[in-house]
């Protein structure tokens, strides 16, 4: 019999922004001509999807408190992206262009400092076609 | 490696509070789901099985037979039932943590008697938003 008692715990959040594919020091043409129309200004409905990772406390028969993690995703996540413009409102894409790779990859260094070793894994959903996971100790890019 | 997932659901009613905790600890831990007079869910339940596949049979469990077992191991037991009653649950909370742990250690128990087929993952929806798995990572 397993004897693994760890539980992975889940919790899905939805936030829409925009964004455009840019690069400083590029113009419009060259920007376009590098990413397509994604240089352009559009947006996504974003569906995050956050686990975390542990051996349910004995006596509440939890892994973390549901509230607390809501609350965590709407602080780092939901207040910083949702109805924002990712390039102008947030400081993590003047230097590197909005895809989900890099976006997913920033949520998960800001969650792995809010959530610390609880934190397994996010797999970031830009549509119902695409998404990416992010595991480990990736930090944000600078 | 070859592993098979099979989906089913159950609707159960459950009360989350302990009576290690007081009233109003209850209501600080577990918030509305600690109301007295209990909520549901609809429940999604995979269950993932692995293994060797069956010469006969190309299977690693013939999917019929994994169906009754996870009837009359787990749905029968669950479904439309107020999970607090349940023995699985005299000194544990139901939480979907629980939930969890409990079904995949009566799925591995019911599974080891059959044969090589073993349960790799139980991941349980607990709602659309919420979802809680144990065993082996996907």
């Amino acid at each position: 019999m397993s004897d693994d008692r760890r539980v992975r715990l889940t919790r899905a959040i939805e936030f829409s922004s925009s964004l455009r594919y840019a690069l400083p020091g590029l113009s419009e043409d060259e920007n376009l001509a590098r990413f397509g129309p994604a240089a352009r200004s559009h947006g996504h409905n974003y569906r995050l999807e956050v686990t975390v990772a542990g051996v349910p406390d004995p006596a509440t028969g939890m892994v973390l408190d549901l509230k607390e993690l809501k609350q965590v995703l709407e602080r780092e996540v939901v207040a910083r992206f949702d109805h924002r413009n990712l390039n102008r409102d947030t400081p993590w894409f003047e230097k590197q262009p909005p895809t989900p790779e890099h976006f997913a990859a920033v949520i998960h260094g800001l969650l792995r400092e809010a959530l610390g070793d609880l934190l397994h894994g996010v797999r970031l959903r830009q549509d119902e076609d695409l998404w990416v996971d992010v595991t480990g100790e990736r930090k944000p890019a600078p | 490696m070859i592993a098979l997932t099979r989906r089913y659901r159950f609707s159960a009613a459950h009360v989350l509070s302990s009576d290690r905790f007081s009233e109003e600890e209850n209501q600080r831990i577990y918030g509305k789901c600690a109301h007295p007079g209990g909520h549901g869910h609809d429940y999604g339940l995979e269950v993932t099985v692995t293994g060797p596949l069956d010469p006969v049979t190309g299977a690693i469990v013939p999917v019929a037979e994994l169906d009754a077992l996870v009837r009359e191991r787990v749905l029968d037991r669950l479904d439309h039932r107020s999970l607090n009653e349940d023995p699985w649950f005299r000194d544990a909370v139901p939480t979907a943590e629980n939930i969890a742990l409990s079904v995949r250690g009566e799925l591995e128990a019911a599974l080891a008697q059959r044969g090589a087929a073993r349960v790799a993952r139980v991941r349980l929806h607990e709602t659309r938003r919420n979802t809680f798995e144990c065993g082996d990572e996907s």
